[in-house]
């Protein structure tokens, strides 16, 4: 029972340690946001898309004619603010997870495979990564969406299409310095495959910075798909995506400040949060401070 | 009358060169010797003589594209190594010739523990797996004699010190009973007392096994406690091979006195560490004559003109120099 406890607690002392000089603000309010995300019908206290029209343009419920059934007031349909908050949290991040999800596996698979052989299957991927960084983004997102309509998933594509590059850049970078390395002669000295000595060898190699690049790109993604859909080209209404709901809220900004600014909120803390985040998972995997 | 003894290695004029914009490097430049069963052989030169080159070329293991193997033969345990297919050459690496490099930070893949590190190779080649892998893990950093191995296992290589990191390298090349191992200037990255300590243990592995040794570096004193036989390499060429005693005793290449005379002596006060004066020749731009001319003090018109051939001057020694004889009557005439 004791030993039990003891590693317990050993444990709980290494969690910490790894933890430390960790901004603690900012994981908070993530933690917070994927739980919103997680449990977001459960949370939200009415429809975030139907909305009662006798209740519409409520401000918030410390202003005057505000309620505290609707907190943060309502839009000019009269739907909850709230509850579009809430349940937009979930579209903005599953956006960013499977966003970078997918761009981060091609530009993982692109990069190291154009680092380790080099030759001219890099010559080739590396210009096929400068086509896709010359491609203007919004073009390309009101292209696609006059081509085969907005949808979840075109605008994921359309975000894909733009971050890919750099993940490929990034992680060819690394392989370049990698496959230099001792240990992958010694590999190919033991018999290892070209496939294994990448996959065994290099890609773990590569994950920290992987993983720092994702945290910092998920936030941009989450800016990304607001601005595309602040121009309607992005999430369709009426689903409640933050950067959908600042667009709309744009007609009434002189008399109906709350429609904007709630959605806006989210974005910018959300977005803070993981940059800040991802600026301290950098510092704490910098290959030069991991020894210590 | 040709007696043919069979040996675990031998290189035929061994050529690798290396293309590039600014022309042909010429790093090994037609070497031949041979690494008899057990013994260890030493390959000693300057840095960029092509000693490290000429470990990986035995491997077909050389920087591609820019680098290939132009000419020669390597006949390993009597089949040419050059010739084979890349599936046969595979089986070759790791079980038969595995190596050890000089920096022992970078040998080892940060990322993982020593115990998965150790055992991908014997897993590689010994299809086991589970428990009995384990067992053979930690039997093979025993072998090196490393404290505690059932916990060290579970460590990553920034966890070692610089002398258990190259252990564990040399357990990883141990592990598959090789029947040579290529060691590249093993001991340049441990500081003088841990390198004595894994000289004497490498050589106890060396005479437990019965592996050959090619051990590459660039330090007579290394030669002298770890080599029965060696070759001096200058410029890409072999340009005395012999005996490790012969050597010491007799040495007829004006490279190889040069580098002896730079050995600090202990019975002998030094102000100034000899050196050699000039540059070795660029691998790019050499001399048509011996490479060593320019810096030899008794180089003559033939030297600059002409590639001495390689001279048997006793039994295993040969020398590449026009003026052997002169030292050989040099020698006699102080020995009489």
């Amino acid at each position: 029972m004791a030993v039990y406890s003891q590693k317990a607690f050993k444990n709980l002392c290494s969690i910490a340690s790894t933890m430390r000089g960790a901004p603690k603000i900012p994981i908070v309010i993530l933690v917070m946001v994927f739980m919103t995300a997680i449990f977001a019908p459960l949370i939200a206290p009415h429809s975030p898309t139907v909305g009662s029209l006798p209740d519409r343009m409520m401000p918030p419920f410390w202003a005057k004619g505000g309620s505290l059934n609707y907190p943060m007031g309502t839009d000019a349909l009269g739907r909850d603010m709230l509850s579009r908050v809430i349940v937009g949290t979930r579209i903005s991040l599953s956006i960013a997870l499977l966003a970078v999800f997918f761009a981060g596996s091609i530009g993982t698979i692109v990069g190291l495979v154009s680092g380790y052989f080099g030759g001219p299957i890099d010559v080739f991927l590396m210009r096929m990564v400068d086509i896709a960084l010359s491609i203007p983004l919004i073009l390309l997102a009101i292209i696609l969406a006059a081509a085969l309509g907005v949808s979840f998933t075109n605008i994921i594509v359309v975000i894909v299409l733009l971050l890919w590059p750099y993940y490929a850049r990034q992680v060819r970078g690394e392989t370049l310095s990698i496959k230099e390395r001792d240990f992958v002669l010694l590999a190919r000295v033991a018999n290892c495959s070209h496939t294994r000595i990448i996959w065994r060898h290099i890609l773990p190699n590569v994950v920290p910075s992987l993983l720092v690049l994702a945290t910092l790109q998920a936030a941009f993604v989450i800016l990304v798909e607001s601005s595309l859909s602040f121009l309607g080209v992005g999430i369709p209404p009426p689903a409640p995506a933050w950067g959908l709901m600042v667009g709309e809220g744009r007609v009434y900004l002189a008399t109906a400040l709350w429609l904007s600014f709630w959605p806006g909120l989210a974005i910018f803390l959300t977005v803070l949060s993981m940059n800040l985040f991802g600026d301290w998972l950098r510092d704490r995997l910098d290959p030069k401070l991991r020894q210590i | 009358m040709e007696k043919r003894i069979t040996f675990l290695l031998e290189v035929e004029n061994l050529k690798t060169y290396f293309f590039t914009r600014r022309g042909v490097i010429k790093a090994v430049d037609g070497i031949s010797f041979y690494v008899k069963k057990g013994e260890t052989m030493g390959l000693v030169g300057e840095s960029g003589c092509g000693k490290t080159i000429t470990g990986l070329s035995l491997l077909r293991l050389v920087p591609e594209p820019a680098g290939r193997i132009v000419e020669g033969r390597v006949i390993f345990e009597g089949e040419d190594v050059l010739k084979k297919s890349p599936a046969e050459m595979r089986k070759i690496r790791g079980s038969k010739i595995s190596m050890i490099l000089q920096d022992s930070m970078t040998s080892l893949n940060p990322s993982f523990r020593i115990g998965n590190q150790v055992g991908e190779v014997i897993r590689l080649h010994g299809m086991v797996r589970g428990r009995t892998l384990l067992q053979k893990v930690i039997e093979a950093l025993r072998l090196v004699r490393i404290p505690a191995a059932e916990t060290r296992i579970r460590d990553y290589p920034h966890q070692m010190s610089g002398g258990m990191r190259q252990r564990v390298t040399g357990a990883i090349a141990l592990s598959c009973q090789p029947s040579l191992i290529i060691a590249d200037e093993p001991t340049t990255s441990l500081d003088v007392t841990i390198q004595a300590q894994y000289l004497r243990l490498l050589k106890e592995l060396q005479e437990q096994t019965k592996t050959s040794l090619l051990f590459i570096t660039h330090d007579f004193g290394i030669v002298a406690r770890m080599c029965d036989r060696v070759a001096v390499m200058y410029a890409g060429k072999i340009v005395e091979t012999a005996e490790t005693r012969d050597i010491f005793d007799n040495p007829r290449h004006p490279y190889t006195r040069a580098l002896m005379s730079c050995l600090p002596k202990i019975e002998v006060q030094l102000k100034i560490l000899a050196a050699i004066d000039g540059q070795p020749p660029e691998l790019g731009d050499l001399p048509p004559g011996c490479r060593f001319a320019p810096r030899c003090s008794e180089a003559s018109e033939k030297c600059w003109r002409y590639y001495p051939p390689q001279k048997v001057i006793g039994r295993d020694h040969g020398v590449s120099c026009w003026n052997v004889h002169q030292y050989q009557d040099g020698e006699s005439n102080r020995g009489s």
